[in-house]
């Protein structure tokens, strides 16, 4: 009886898993992306190519994300990941992972694609304790705000996606050359622009944008959260304010999915402008435009 | 240094300027060598820093091989991921732990309430690396007072085929929502009354499972287990399958901000044998066969889907369970046929980056009948009418992914008499970052 039961089980296990067999070479490659800079940069290395998922939009806090069932069945389905790694991931990715029971994307495989391997991290912490609030051990993962990293990934991915889907190798190569003109050509333009920002002080709510301070040649005077990721405490928030009343800062930056309070509590106390910058690329942006707001945003509010 | 260098320049400036007709007096000329001076040293501290960045910026763009982001080889560079979980609480009630009752349901010793007073509560050691490209492992030891218990132990596929996931061991039933975590995720700091009436707390298996996720774009997973039916709610096998459960999950999102999960749930032991409870004066044991069907749903949401400052959890688990056999108290023993039921709708609300709170609402029924209505009320599984209900409510504050201090409150009419109980729980992890599951 029990056995029948189990056996007419498999049965439908077998049934259901018979549409699975394999891609053909015309279906586009399934890409499941952590976060949408990596969806935005595999849409210029794959084009048409590639069915690309986000996990997560510009909107969510990458560290702060829940193995939803939605995320399961994509990441199930996919035929290479893309992701930050440097443990932006940690709290849900490896569980995703465990769960979709997909071999192709597992660490390891050439479809784990982690962007942290393919650039130098800055900050790398020389101490680890949990009272310095949520440290990654890599480094800063936010590495995707410098356009010359993003160069060096493109290059990497590109060679992933050369790799596993090899019968559209000259594609891969042709979107590659095309990207890194037009890139290059931006990042020139964007530099000229970003000129008058050069030196400006700025306070940040967490240290999401040390890699654009570091491109634009920003002054970080004062982080609003006294540990990374943990929401600021009154009494910190307190001395920042002394402290901008004796160097006043140029502006405040925020991202969307940051609670605004801090930042605009301290920008009515000392008149700062506050700029809401995206933290990446918007739905229905793609990565230039995605650098351009930023370079906008930036230059609207200094004066 | 600088101070003594910018004394020296000054004086050397001062000694050599012998005009003093220039500026007004001596100490203004003095200001404003001084001025020139100090734009000096900061344009050419500028002009380091400027170096330096662009030092940095081609380091950025340096090939490869110099990348330094690899950890350091060392001895223990293998070591399994642990975390260390405590679990303290105070727990205050006015009816005595001790008197409490579940009419209608067979309960296990771990079904009771909390002790009055501070207790560590559990603390639990878990163990989890990856064994080789195949398999994944994890251990979960808990800490019950002085008696350490192999909470779960098991292997797991890591890519075994498409979808496909087999685990083996002990490990928590995937049936309904709350099972398969542990006990300090759950919203409250003690069990639904139904996981405690029909599960003693959390349903264990000694055995296997196999889950299938459907490729499809809405999640669709099906899951079988085997245990040897040893543990409660089964009993006194240990040879082949003594009880065995199936699951169906489905889920998705409903746009950006919206998510759900429905699963539907069965499980059944075919011979058990001699299950021990505690009834209203002696202990019995039941024999026989047992049944559950279940259904759970929960519903999330989250402004523009990103769960950090805010979000919203709506819960419902239902569990109904059919038992026929035999019941022997003492000497005695009477044919019995028993149906039992129970709801808990609950919903959380994280109204702050730190700060969440929710409500409860268990409710549970049964229909117990047998050839020897005495013993049954003896037993404990005769309800004269009474409904179990409870009422509950709860408060936290979390500094931290890592740390959590809750109280709660529970009007509790699990039995005819109400009790008012107060939890003051405080949960700490340490070591290796745990998951987020749904």
């Amino acid at each position: 009886m029990l056995t029948k039961k189990i056996s007419a089980f498999l049965y439908c296990l077998s049934l259901l898993s018979l549409p699975l067999v394999h891609a053909k070479a015309e279906d586009p490659l399934n890409v499941f992306a952590c976060e949408p800079e990596w969806a935005a940069l595999a849409t210029q290395l794959g084009g048409d190519r590639l069915s690309i998922y986000s996990a997560t939009s510009a909107k969510q806090d990458p560290h702060h994300i829940q193995a939803r069932p939605s995320l399961i069945a994509k990441a199930r389905q996919a035929e290479l990941l893309i992701c930050t790694g440097a443990e932006l991931e940690i709290g849900w990715l490896p569980i995703l992972l465990r769960k979709a029971g997909n071999g192709n994307i597992m660490p390891g495989q050439p479809g784990h694609f982690s962007a942290a391997d393919h650039v130098q991290l800055l900050e790398q912490a020389t101490r680890l304790d949990r009272s310095m609030g949520d440290v990654h051990a890599a480094g800063n993962p936010h590495f995707h705000l410098d356009p010359y990293r993003i160069k060096q990934i493109a290059l990497g991915l590109s060679k992933t996606l050369r790799e596993i889907d090899p019968v559209y190798q000259t594609h891969y190569q042709h979107q590659l050359t095309l990207f890194i003109q037009r890139f290059d050509s931006s990042i020139a333009k964007w530099e000229a622009l970003a000129k008058p920002l050069q030196g400006k002080k700025i306070v940040v709510h967490h240290d999401t944008w040390v890699y654009l301070e570091q491109w634009l040649n920003f002054d970080k005077v004062a982080t609003l959260e006294a540990k990374s990721g943990i929401p600021p405490s009154s009494t910190h928030l307190s001395q920042v304010l002394e402290k901008m009343r004796a160097t006043q800062a140029d502006f405040i930056i925020h991202t969307d999915y940051q609670n605004d309070r801090a930042a605009r509590w301290l920008s009515e106390k000392t008149n700062i402008p506050v700029i809401s910058l995206s933290s990446s690329v918007a739905n229905g942006e793609d990565i230039f435009q995605w650098f351009d707001g930023l370079i906008n945003a930036l230059l609207e509010t200094t004066p | 240094m600088v101070r003594y260098a910018l004394f020296a320049a000054t004086s050397v400036a001062f000694i050599l300027n012998t005009n003093p007709v220039i500026a007004s007096s001596e100490i203004d000329l003095l200001k404003q060598q001084i001025t020139a001076m100090k734009q000096d040293y900061e344009q050419r501290i500028l002009a380091l820093e400027t170096g330096l960045q662009n030092a940095q910026k081609a380091a950025a763009l340096a090939p490869q091989a110099r990348l330094t982001n690899k950890p350091a080889l060392r001895q223990n560079t293998f070591n399994p991921a642990i975390s260390f979980v405590l679990d303290g609480r105070y727990a205050s009630s006015s009816n005595s732990p001790d008197d409490y009752q579940l009419p209608g349901f067979s309960l296990n010793d771990e079904a009771g309430l909390d002790q009055a007073g501070f207790s560590v509560g559990e603390a639990e050691l878990v163990i989890s690396s990856n064994v080789d490209d195949r398999f994944y492992a994890e251990a979960t030891l808990a800490f019950n007072n002085d008696e350490m218990s192999v909470e779960e132990i098991f292997v797991q596929t890591l890519n075994l085929s498409d979808g496909l996931t087999l685990k083996a061991g002990r490990f928590f039933s995937d049936i309904g929502y709350l099972n398969a975590q542990h006990a300090h995720v759950w919203d409250f700091a003690d069990a639904p009354l139904i996981y405690r009436g029909l599960f003693g707390n959390q349903l264990s298996n000694d055995g296997l499972q196999a889950t299938y996720i459907v490729p499809s774009d809405i999640f669709f997973q099906l899951g079988l287990e085997l245990a040897n039916g040893d543990s409660f709610p089964a009993a006194g096998n240990r040879e082949g399958v003594g009880s065995w459960s199936a699951f169906i999950n489905i889920g998705d999102d409903i746009g950006i901000e919206h998510s759900w999960q429905l699963g539907l749930n069965h499980w059944q032991a075919g011979h058990i044998n001699q299950r021990g409870s505690e009834g209203l004066a002696d202990s019995y044991a039941f024999s026989g066969k047992s049944r559950i069907n279940g259904i759970d749903w929960v519903y999330k949401w989250a402004p523009n889907g990103n769960p950090k400052n805010r979000y919203f959890k709506l819960q419902f688990e239902y569990f109904e369970r059919q038992e026929e056999g035999e019941i022997n108290l003492l000497t005695n023993s009477a044919d019995f046929d028993g149906k039992q039921l129970g709801w808990y709708a609950q919903a959380v609300y994280k109204f702050l980056p730190t700060w969440r709170s929710a409500l409860r609402f268990d409710h549970l029924d049964s229909d117990n009948d047998g050839s020897n209505l005495p013993l049954l009320a003896d037993a404990g599984l005769l309800t004269y009418g009474h409904t179990p209900q409870r009422l509950s409510a709860m408060l936290e504050w979390i500094p931290s992914e890592f740390s959590r201090i809750r109280l709660q409150l529970n009007h509790d009419k699990s039995y005819s008499d109400t009790d008012n109980q107060l939890f003051l729980q405080y949960t700490f992890a340490i070591g290796s970052h745990t998951g987020h599951s749904y």
